[in-house]
C-alpha cells in the first residue's frame, strides 16, 4: 500500500489523490481515511460564507413590526410539543445557545430571534405541530436545508422553527419506472448518491447539494444545473406529501405521470415557499444516470459570441447537452481568489467564459459531437480558446470555476443576489447597467476598502435564460441596497423578465413582486392564502 | 551540454481515481466494463514535468515521447499526454494483458533503447495496483542512477546532471545524480494543465508509433504472480452515541480501548 498516504493526507489534498489511493487498494485503509474528501464539501453544513455577525432583521428593517395576533411562545406550549416530538425534538434557546445556525440565514444576512427549533421525525407528529400552532396562533416557518438565498428559510422574529432535518428516509424506489418516493429532509446529495447506486439520477442538481433538502428545493421550486436538459420541478414533480396549516395532510404521493382529475394541486406547493403548506413528502420521476460526461471550458470575446455559441451548441450537440452555463471575467478574478489550489483553466484573460457539459450513454459517441463542435467554434474564431477535461478531476474541477462563484462573491464581507430571468439578448445589460450605476454612485472599488462593494458580477445558466448578478460587498450597507432596489427589478420588468428566476422571493423580494406578476395573478394568491392558511400562521413577513 | 536530453515518458491507462472501484462478481479483479478510465494521476504528473523541463530549457530538451503499454484504448490518454505538450508517443498494444512491473520495465528499457532516451519520468507508482515497483527496476535492468519520489526536479546544465528533491518522513532529501538517469513523480511535484483546444487539435495530427507486445516477442511477459481472490475490504460498523462522558468511558472500558 502507498507508505506516504498519512502524510501526504496532512500536508496536501490538492488533488484528493489520498481518496483514491483509499480506493484503489480495496484494503483496510478505508478505515484510516474515512470518506473522499469532496470538492463541494466547502457548501455544506454549518460553513458560513462571511464570518461578520448579522445584524438583526428586525434591526436591519424596524419598519417591519411583530404582527401582534400572533400567540408568543409559552412554558406550555414547549410541554406540548415535547410531548409530541420528545426531548430530543426541541431545541430551545438559552443562555450560550442562540440558535444561530437556525435564526440565520447562508448568507449571515438575515437574523431572526426564534427561542424553539422543532425537529419532527414523522409526518403526523408535523401535523399535529401545525395543528396547534394554527388553534394557537403561534407563528411558524418551515426550514430545510437552509441554503436558501432570499432569506425565505430564517425567521424575523420569534417564529418557531419547523426543522425538516430529521425526517430524512427515502421511502421507495422503482427501478423500472425511476420513480423516487422519499421524505422532504433527505438531503438532495444523499437523495442523489442513492439513486447513481440505482443508475439514475436525480433531475435537478446545485451547488448548495450538500445541505438543501429534496422537500426545500420543490418548495422553493429551485432550477439549477440540470434544468437544461431535464426541465423543471413542475415537470418532474409527480406527487406530494402536504401537511396544510389546519393539520390536515393532502397526499398526492401516488400520482401518476398521467393524470387528468381535476386540478393539479401539487403545483400549488412547488415554489410556495412554505406560505400555504409543509412538504413532507416528495414522489419524483427520475432519469437513467448519463454514462458519460464531457466537460470544455472556453474563453470568448463577447456576450454576443456567447449567444452565438450558444445557438450552434444547441444545433451541434443538440440531446447531449446538458448545461451552457455563462461567467463574466469578473466572476472569475473574484473565484480566483477564493479557488487558490485550483489550476485554472485559461493562461489569457477572456471577457467572458462559457462553460458546456456534455452528458450521454456513449463516450466515444459524445467525444466525437463535442470535438466536432469545438473544432467548428474554434476554426471560425468564434471560440478564443478553451479546454476540455481529460478526467474526473479535471472535469470537477472545471465545474468549480462556475459552481465556486457564490461562494466566492461573497468572501469579501457579503453579497447582493439578484437572480433574475431575462430574454437572451437583454441578459447581460443588466449586469453592465448595474455597474454603471453603482460606479456613478461612488460606491464601488475592487481595491479602496472604504468603498462598499467590491465588484458587481455576472453568470448564469444561458439555457434558461437566467442571469445571477452578484453584488459582491465589504459590508451590507443601506446605500447600496438604495442604489439596487428597486433599480434592479425596474429594469427587469422593462425587459418583461422575471425578477425571481429560481430562488424564490422570500423575504428580500417580498415587495416585488408587483414587478413580475399582475394584480390579478396576487390577489388570486392572497385569495388561496386566506383560505388555507387563514391566520397567516406559515412562513409570515414573507412574499404573501 | 547541447540540445542532447531525450525524455521518455512512460503512462498507464487506469480506472478514473475519482470513480470508485467496484469488484467483479466473480471476485477475480476489478469490474472494467461501463467504467471510466483516465491516464494515471502520477504520470500526468511526470508529462506536465517534461513538459515544463522543456518549455524551461528550450536549448537542452530535444524530445519528450511517450509511451503506454495497455489495451488499444490507451490511445486515448496517450492522446492526452500529446495534447499537454508530448511530442511523439508510442502505443503497444498488450490486448487484455495485464503485465507485471518487472516485464513492463523490459519492456519499457527497449523502448528507451529505440527511442536512445537518456532520462525517464514516470509515475512512483499507478493508482490501480500500487505496485511502485517499475521505475526502480527500469532503473536496475538499465543500470542507470534512479531517484524516486521527486517533488522538485532542477536540471544541471554545465554538468549533465539532474537534482532531485524528494520528501522523506522528517523532511527532505536531495540528490543528484549524472544522466541518463530515471525519476518517479510524487504528488507535490507539479499540478498538471489542462489540454487546450488547439492543442488538442494539434495532437491529433502528432505520430502515434502503433506496435503490439508481439514486437518485444523475446521479452518474458508472463504473469508470475497468481491472484487467488480479490474481495472488498469489510465495511464499517455504524457508530453509537453516548449520551454522556461516563458513558463513554464505560464503553470505551467495555471495548478494552483503555
Amino acid at each position: 500500500m502507498w507508505r506516504g498516504s498519512a502524510r501526504v493526507l496532512q500536508k496536501n489534498i490538492r488533488r484528493n489523490l489520498v481518496s483514491r489511493a483509499v480506493k484503489g487498494g480495496l484494503t483496510a485503509l478505508l478505515l484510516k481515511t474515512g470518506q473522499p474528501f469532496q470538492y463541494n464539501v466547502l457548501l455544506t453544513g454549518a460553513a458560513y460564507s462571511t464570518k461578520i455577525q448579522p445584524k438583526l432583521t428586525a434591526e436591519s428593517y424596524p419598519s417591519i413590526l411583530r404582527n401582534p395576533n400572533y400567540k408568543q411562545l409559552a412554558a406550555d406550549d414547549v410541554s406540548f410539543f415535547k410531548n409530541v416530538v420528545g426531548e430530543t425534538g426541541v431545541l430551545e434557546a438559552s443562555g450560550s445557545e442562540d440558535l444561530a445556525l437556525f435564526n440565520e440565514d447562508w448568507m449571515r444576512k438575515y437574523k431572526g430571534q426564534s427561542k424553539l427549533v422543532l425537529r419532527p421525525k414523522t409526518t403526523q407528529q408535523v401535523a399535529k405541530i401545525l395543528r396547534y400552532c394554527n388553534e394557537k396562533k403561534l407563528a411558524v416557518v418551515p426550514q430545510g436545508g437552509n441554503t436558501g438565498l432570499v432569506g425565505g428559510s430564517v425567521p424575523v422574529f420569534d417564529e418557531i422553527v419547523l426543522s425538516l432535518t430529521q425526517l430524512n428516509k427515502v421511502r421507495s424506489f422503482d427501478e423500472v419506472s425511476g420513480i423516487l418516493k422519499c421524505d422532504a429532509g433527505v438531503i438532495l446529495e444523499n437523495a442523489d448518491n442513492f439513486l447513481a447506486d440505482h443508475g439514475y439520477i436525480f433531475p435537478l442538481d446545485l451547488g448548495a447539494k450538500g445541505s438543501c433538502h429534496v422537500g426545500g428545493v420543490v418548495a422553493t421550486n429551485a432550477g439549477g444545473l440540470r434544468l437544461l436538459r431535464y426541465g423543471s420541478l413542475h415537470g418532474t414533480v409527480l406527487g406530494l406529501e402536504v401537511v396544510l396549516p389546519n393539520g390536515e395532510v393532502l397526499n398526492t404521493m401516488n400520482a401518476l405521470r398521467k393524470d387528468n382529475t381535476g386540478y393539479d394541486l401539487k403545483q400549488l406547493f412547488i415554489g410556495s415557499e412554505g406560505t400555504i403548506g409543509v412538504i413532507t413528502g416528495v414522489s419524483i420521476l427520475t432519469p437513467p444516470r448519463p454514462k458519460a460526461f464531457n466537460v470544455s471550458f472556453l474563453g470568448v470575446e463577447s456576450y454576443e459570441a456567447v449567444q452565438e455559441v450558444f445557438v450552434q451548441a444547441k444545433q451541434e450537440l443538440s440531446e447531449i447537452l446538458s448545461a451552457f452555463e455563462f461567467m463574466d471575467s469578473k466572476s472569475q478574478e473574484l473565484t480566483k481568489l477564493h479557488l487558490k489550489d485550483v489550476a485554472e483553466p485559461l493562461t489569457e484573460k477572456y471577457p467572458f467564459y462559457i462553460l458546456i457539459e456534455t452528458s450521454g450513454s456513449n463516450k466515444e459517441h459524445d467525444d466525437a459531437k463535442l470535438e466536432a463542435f469545438l473544432e467548428k467554434t474554434m476554426e471560425s474564431g468564434l471560440v478564443l480558446d478553451g479546454v476540455v477535461a481529460q478526467d474526473e478531476t479535471e472535469l470537477r474541477n472545471l465545474w468549480q470555476w462556475r459552481e465556486m462563484i457564490p461562494e466566492s462573491s461573497q468572501a469579501g464581507g457579503g453579497v447582493y443576489k439578484y437572480d433574475v430571468s431575462l430574454p437572451l439578448k437583454d441578459l447581460y445589460s443588466l449586469v453592465e447597467a448595474a455597474n454603471d450605476k453603482l460606479s456613478e454612485k461612488g460606491l464601488m472599488d475592487p481595491e479602496d476598502a472604504t468603498k462598499p462593494v467590491i465588484s458587481a458580477v455576472g453568470y448564469g445558466h444561458v439555457g434558461d435564460g437566467n442571469l445571477h448578478l452578484n453584488v459582491a460587498v465589504r459590508e451590507y450597507s443601506k446605500d447600496v441596497e438604495k442604489a439596487l432596489e428597486p433599480f434592479v427589478y425596474e429594469f427587469v420588468s422593462s425587459k418583461n423578465g422575471s425578477i425571481s428566476a429560481e430562488h424564490g422571493l422570500g423575504f428580500q423580494k417580498k415587495n416585488y413582486i408587483g414587478y413580475s406578476k399582475s394584480d390579478q395573478e396576487i390577489k388570486m394568491m392572497k385569495n388561496l392564502k386566506d383560505n388555507y392558511d387563514p391566520h397567516h400562521i406559515l412562513n409570515p413577513y414573507k412574499f404573501l | 551540454m547541447s540540445k542532447s536530453l531525450r525524455i521518455l515518458v512512460p503512462v498507464k491507462r487506469v480506472i478514473d481515481y475519482a470513480i470508485k472501484p467496484r469488484i467483479n462478481k466473480a471476485g477475480t479483479g476489478v469490474e472494467k466494463t461501463g467504467v471510466k478510465f483516465s491516464m494515471n494521476p502520477f504520470d500526468d504528473i511526470a508529462v506536465e514535468e517534461a513538459v515544463r523541463l522543456r518549455e524551461k530549457h528550450k536549448n537542452l530538451v530535444e524530445s519528450v515521447h511517450a509511451v503506454s503499454i495497455g489495451p488499444a484504448k490507451a490511445q486515448d490518454i496517450l492522446r492526452t499526454a500529446l495534447a499537454k505538450g508530448a511530442d511523439t508517443c508510442t502505443l503497444i498494444d498488450a490486448k487484455e494483458a495485464e503485465l507485471e512491473p518487472l516485464a513492463v520495465a523490459k519492456v519499457l528499457k527497449r523502448v528507451v533503447e529505440a527511442q536512445n532516451a537518456n532520462l525517464v519520468i514516470l509515475g512512483k507508482q499507478s493508482i490501480d495496483d500500487d505496485c511502485n515497483n517499475t521505475g526502480q527496476m527500469l532503473a536496475g535492468l538499465l543500470n542507470w542512477p534512479q531517484a524516486t519520489n521527486a517533488a522538485k526536479i532542477e536540471l544541471d546544465a554545465a554538468r549533465g546532471r539532474v537534482q532531485v528533491t524528494r520528501e522523506v518522513d522528517g523532511g527532505e532529501e536531495i540528490v543528484s545524480a549524472a544522466l541518463p538517469m530515471v525519476v518517479t513523480t510524487d504528488l507535490r511535484l507539479n499540478t498538471p494543465r489542462y489540454a487546450t483546444l488547439p492543442n488538442l487539435m494539434k495532437a491529433k495530427k502528432k505520430p502515434m508509433e502503433k506496435l503490439t507486445l508481439a514486437d518485444f516477442g523475446d521479452v518474458d511477459t508472463q504473469a508470475r504472480l497468481q491472484t487467488l481472490k480479490v474481495e472488498e475490504p469489510a465495511t464499517r460498523s455504524a457508530g453509537v452515541k453516548v449520551g454522556s462522558v461516563d458513558e463513554l468511558v464505560e464503553k470505551l472500558k467495555a471495548a478494552k480501548a483503555i
